[in-house]
């Protein structure tokens, strides 16, 4: 396959970046995405060009560290994969790909298609946690959780935290990642002590980070990789609520 | 007070405000609607005369109206702030246009809420400010003039309706004998002025079905919002949501100009 890449270069969050337009010659299909941009970046390093920086880690879809907007995408055209799960039969001859980072305020530009998404992970250290008392190994299953609770709560807990969401959304809202992080300990009761204050402590955070509002639109369902469902949104916002107007927690008031 | 505050300026509890004004608007819409239906009625606007003179005089109606012109300006503002605020969280936009499948209506709130408060503007403009204008300027020259109806109690047969010439009236109800005489003021006149004219008529069509298509995500968006999500009741709220609100209501609204301008 030969294909027009239109890549996003920037050299560091201060300056102002660009499109470059690339040639990628002689793709197979059977590559992966990020594949086809070693490839580029190959060629680039070999006539001395910097090669086109972007993330990636584990490359079979579960750490959440690749991203991409490809062709007004995140994750490209394919429903629940990842990046570097999307192969290059996805796309036809001859086609030209536009290539962008994730656009937020919240996320950073770092260089060229890396964004900085710690912004996540202050909103996960914020209430994203179970107390645990140490002592003795408990019994297995010693804590009946009804199954319909226990999937819902796996479902929610498969997010990897790539921020596809935050990418799709028309307000780069992260309600998505956060709710899907305050159900995923909330609904269990392990999760418990810290439901009340978590939900708040999360929610603040998120406000603080500067991401957008959410429309119920959809979009980030739709993108998830790991298609976690919109209606953790309205769960976490059922917990808000019922924790701000009902509840004695307030922020940060954890379970000692 | 400052818990209270936090929660309310939080991007949830902004959401919140736009979910409970928006419900409350749409609980109006069902009143509104169910009320003016009264011009369907081929009684020269007796009906709906009496139901306009009720809805502006009877005191509990009032003060829910007040609420509801306070619903409207802070669904409004609100709508603003977060937009700006969702502007903000993405200041460098993306070159190509998204793709990812989404319902046009939801993507288009802001827009379709533009086309509607213009509307409501120019549509209270027309008739809730021409109604009031006399409490307004005190005068007792009238607006709007009144019309006197008599009615046969006994077979309920409209005898006659009657345009009153220019002088002091007020709303009025008596019997003499079997006939009642009712005198009030003629909106129906103003209504039936209003929807002769062409382009008049096609702007109330077209605000109904921006209206439309606000309600379709609107409505269910709002109890989505609040955290009503429940599987077993999710699909009550779609149902709902697509055929009472975004449905018969704009269509039964949009029947009014539209049989007036051909029909009377």
């Amino acid at each position: 396959m030969n294909l027009t890449l239109k890549v996003w270069r920037q050299k560091n969050a201060q300056t102002s970046g660009k499109f470059v337009t690339y040639k990628a010659e002689s793709i197979s299909e059977d590559m992966s995405f990020l594949e086809m941009l070693d490839v580029v970046n190959e060629s680039l390093t070999k006539k001395g060009e910097e090669p086109i920086y972007f993330d990636h880690d584990c490359r079979e879809g579960i750490c959440g560290m690749c991203s991409l907007y490809i062709n007004g995408r995140p994750h490209g055209p394919k429903r629940a994969i990842t990046t570097c799960q999307l192969h290059m039969r996805s796309f036809k001859d001859g086609e030209t790909i536009t290539i962008e980072p994730w656009r937020a305020a919240a996320f950073p530009v770092l260089k060229d298609l890396a964004v900085d998404r710690s912004a996540f992970d202050r909103i996960q250290q914020a209430g994203g946690y179970v107390s645990i008392n140490t002592g003795g190994v408990p019994d297995a299953n010693e804590i009946a959780i009804p199954k319909v609770i226990a999937d819902e709560a796996f479902n929610s807990a498969t997010c990897i935290g790539c921020g596809a969401c935050v990418a799709a959304c028309k307000n780069a809202s992260a309600m998505l990642f956060v709710s899907a992080k305050v159900s995923q300990l909330g609904m269990l009761p392990q999760g418990q002590p810290e439901r009340w204050s978590r939900v708040q402590s999360m929610v603040a955070q998120m406000d603080e980070e500067g991401f957008g509002n959410c429309t119920n639109t959809g979009a980030c369902e739709a993108e998830c990789p790991k298609e976690i469902s919109l209606t953790n949104i309205g769960r976490m916002n059922n917990d808000f609520f019922n924790a701000k107007l009902f509840k004695e927690e307030g922020v940060h008031d954890h379970a000692q | 007070m400052s818990e209270f505050k936090q929660t309310f300026n939080s991007s949830l509890g902004k959401k919140l405000i736009m979910a409970l004004t928006g419900l409350f608007l749409c609980t109006f819409l069902i009143v509104h609607l169910s009320g003016n239906l009264a011009l369907f009625k081929h009684d020269n606007g007796q009906a709906f005369n009496a139901y306009a003179n009720f809805m502006t005089h009877f005191p509990p109606i009032r003060v829910v109206s007040y609420l509801l012109y306070l619903s409207i300006l802070v669904h409004t503002i609100y709508a603003i702030v977060l937009t700006v605020k969702n502007r903000k969280a993405r200041p460098v936009g993306y070159a190509s246009a998204t793709k990812s499948p989404t319902s046009w209506s939801s993507k288009n709130m802001g827009l379709l809420g533009s086309i509607l408060f213009l509307f409501i503007v120019i549509h209270m403009k027309d008739f809730w400010f021409k109604y009031h204008q006399d409490d307004f300027t005190g005068k007792s020259t009238h607006v709007i003039p009144f019309k006197e109806y008599k009615t046969d109690l006994v077979t309920g047969e409209q005898l006659s309706a009657r345009d009153l010439p220019p002088g002091d009236y007020h709303y009025a109800v008596f019997t003499e004998g079997s006939v009642e005489t009712m005198v009030a003021k003629d909106l129906n006149q103003t209504v039936e002025i209003a929807f002769k004219q062409w382009w008049y008529v096609a702007f109330y069509v077209i605000a109904l079905g921006a209206l439309s298509f606000h309600l379709l995500h609107g409505f269910q968006s709002a109890f989505h919002t609040v955290g009503w999500v429940h599987r077993k009741y999710k699909p009550i709220i779609y149902f709902i949501g697509t055929w009472l609100f975004a449905v018969i209501i704009p269509l039964g609204f949009a029947a009014m100009p539209v049989v007036y301008f051909f029909c009377r």
